[in-house]
């Protein structure tokens, strides 16, 4: 597997967090297909092409589905989404920048890495209101 | 072309459940145990006669050998296959698979769990992968809400629609002495019960109970001599798309639309010839994704379906007869208890019997509406 700067590894998940590591938000693009393909594989699903290419996301996506987690007082509620990323994958973050309970299906969102914990993170904010 | 199951050529020769509700002091393994002496002396054979056996516990992944261990099984096939919820559906494909070549011949599948009295919470090692545990979703409800928001903003489904397939459960388990939530329900109460994940609030979820079942499986000739009336097994099918909820494709249409179609080809019959239907109802979702799923309405007209007492006591189309895993019992993985009412209700024996039933539908679910697997179950008459 090749990425944008040349690099290659075998290692799907190792290389896409170290280029997370660096501010980075890879996809992969299985070459024959065309097929994005996240989280990150040694093999595109479905057809085991191992002829996978790394590219870097728009970071623009939208809110396929969305929930809010309650939590005892005083905690504040927090929001678990479904992102489709403009480039076809879908993932599982969190939308930021808004209150939970304004998050919408549908929302259009931009992606931004955040240091969260010891690691980082990608969260997405709406964009376009 | 794959697919082939041998129709009716295996059948339930015995049941049995125990332990249901609270069952202090005694292990997962224990209940086990329980719930498969009684199968076994059900049918009317002896432990000597069980020579395949199929299990997953909570709390064991290496039930099969610790179960052969304890009851002193030698047995010549031994599945512990894991596939969450629906594994005991899947157990059944097996076990008709081997007992119809001939390799087997008298398959005991158990279940049990102690996890309410041990705890009381869902007893699980699983939890969400490490793409999706950052952000924290409830494991497994917040999966099943997002399942469900989705659904609603698609189809316009709503929580009172919801609510009527909690309202429906706790109905049925008010007539089933086995049940453990039993009293009023009204739509009102699930509506004011308090929000977890939103759409799914307390009430719309299932119990979190003690509880053991199993079942003896023979080739349907034998079953006929034995001492129970026998419940061949028309199709079954089991199908998984997915492990993440992240990873769907329409989040809407579960893998119950494949195995039910395929289990419906096996049996040689479609939704309409079902007479009662057992889900694994973990959530309120649940029932309205596989009621669309496994063909009884389109896709997207599942709250509107069940609204108005339609899967109630009374209702046009009978479901979760026992009260299911919302009001009857749910022991962390309730498959093999919706095959159990499946076939009490052939046999003539569940607590709310229907009259007459020739043709029952169960159907479970694993992981996060990833792993789905449907079993056609029928009287002798329907062979």
């Amino acid at each position: 597997m090749k990425d944008a700067g040349g690099a290659t590894s075998d290692a799907a998940e190792a290389h896409w967090r170290a280029a997370l590591a660096e501010g980075r938000f890879l996809l992969q693009r299985a070459v024959n297909s065309g097929t994005v393909v996240f989280p990150p594989r040694v093999a595109e699903p479905g057809t085991g092409d191992p002829d996978l290419e790394w590219f870097e996301a728009s970071g623009m996506g939208t809110v396929y589905s969305v929930t809010i987690v309650a939590q005892r007082h005083p905690e504040a509620p927090y929001n678990v989404a479904l992102i489709d990323l403009d480039e076809g994958a879908r993932m599982m973050s969190r939308v930021d920048g808004v209150a939970s309970d304004a998050v919408r299906i549908g929302m259009r969102v931009r992606a931004r890495i955040i240091a969260e914990g010891d690691a980082p993170l990608i969260v997405f904010d709406p964009v376009g209101r | 072309m794959g697919g082939h199951f041998p129709r009716g050529s295996s059948a339930i020769a015995g049941l049995a459940t125990y332990g249901i509700g609270e069952a202090p002091g005694f292990s997962s393994l224990e209940l086990a145990a329980k719930a498969g002496l009684l199968a076994v002396a059900d049918a009317g054979l002896t432990l000597g006669d069980v020579d395949a056996l199929f299990i997953c516990l909570p709390d064991d992944f290496f039930a099969g050998l610790t179960f052969a261990e304890y009851l002193g099984l030698t047995p010549r096939f031994t599945d512990n296959n894991r596939t969450g919820g629906s594994a005991f559906m899947s157990h059944m494909i097996t076990a008709a698979l081997a007992l119809s070549a001939g390799y087997i011949d008298v398959a005991l599948i158990a279940y049990g769990s102690n996890q309410r009295t041990n705890g009381g919470r869902l007893a699980t090692s699983i939890t969400s992968n490490r793409w999706d545990a950052p952000y924290r979703p409830l494991f497994p409800l917040s999966s099943y809400a997002l399942a469900a928001a989705r659904h609603m903003h698609e189809y316009g489904t709503t929580r009172a629609q919801l609510a009527e397939v909690a309202v429906a459960a706790r109905q049925w388990a008010n007539g089933n002495p086995e049940a453990f939530a039993k009293g009023p329900l009204t739509i009102e109460d699930c509506l004011a019960s308090r929000m977890i994940s939103t759409p799914i609030a307390r009430h719309d979820c299932c119990l979190v109970t003690d509880g053991a079942a199993a079942i003896v499986m023979t080739r349907a000739d034998r079953a006929r001599d034995l001492a129970r009336p026998s419940v061949p097994v028309l199709g079954a099918a089991a199908a998984t798309w997915w492990n993440s909820i992240a990873q769907t494709g329409d989040i809407t249409t579960t893998a119950a639309a494949e195995s039910g179609a395929r289990a419906y080809t096996a049996a040689g019959i479609g939704p309409a010839d079902i007479q009662v239907v057992q889900l694994y109802d973990a959530f309120t979702i649940n029932t309205i994704l596989f009621l669309e799923d496994l063909g009884f309405c389109p896709k997207g007209e599942g709250g509107r379906f069940v609204s108005d007492g339609r899967i109630a006591p009374g209702g046009a189309l009978p479901v979760n007869t026992n009260g299911g895993g919302l009001s009857c019992c749910h022991p962390g993985m309730y498959g093999l208890f919706a095959i159990v009412e499946a076939a009490r209700q052939i046999r003539g024996e569940a607590a709310n019997q229907l009259p007459s039933v020739d043709v029952a539908l169960a159907h479970g679910n694993g992981g996060t509406l990833s792993s789905q697997a449907t079993v056609i179950l029928g009287s002798a008459a329907t062979v």
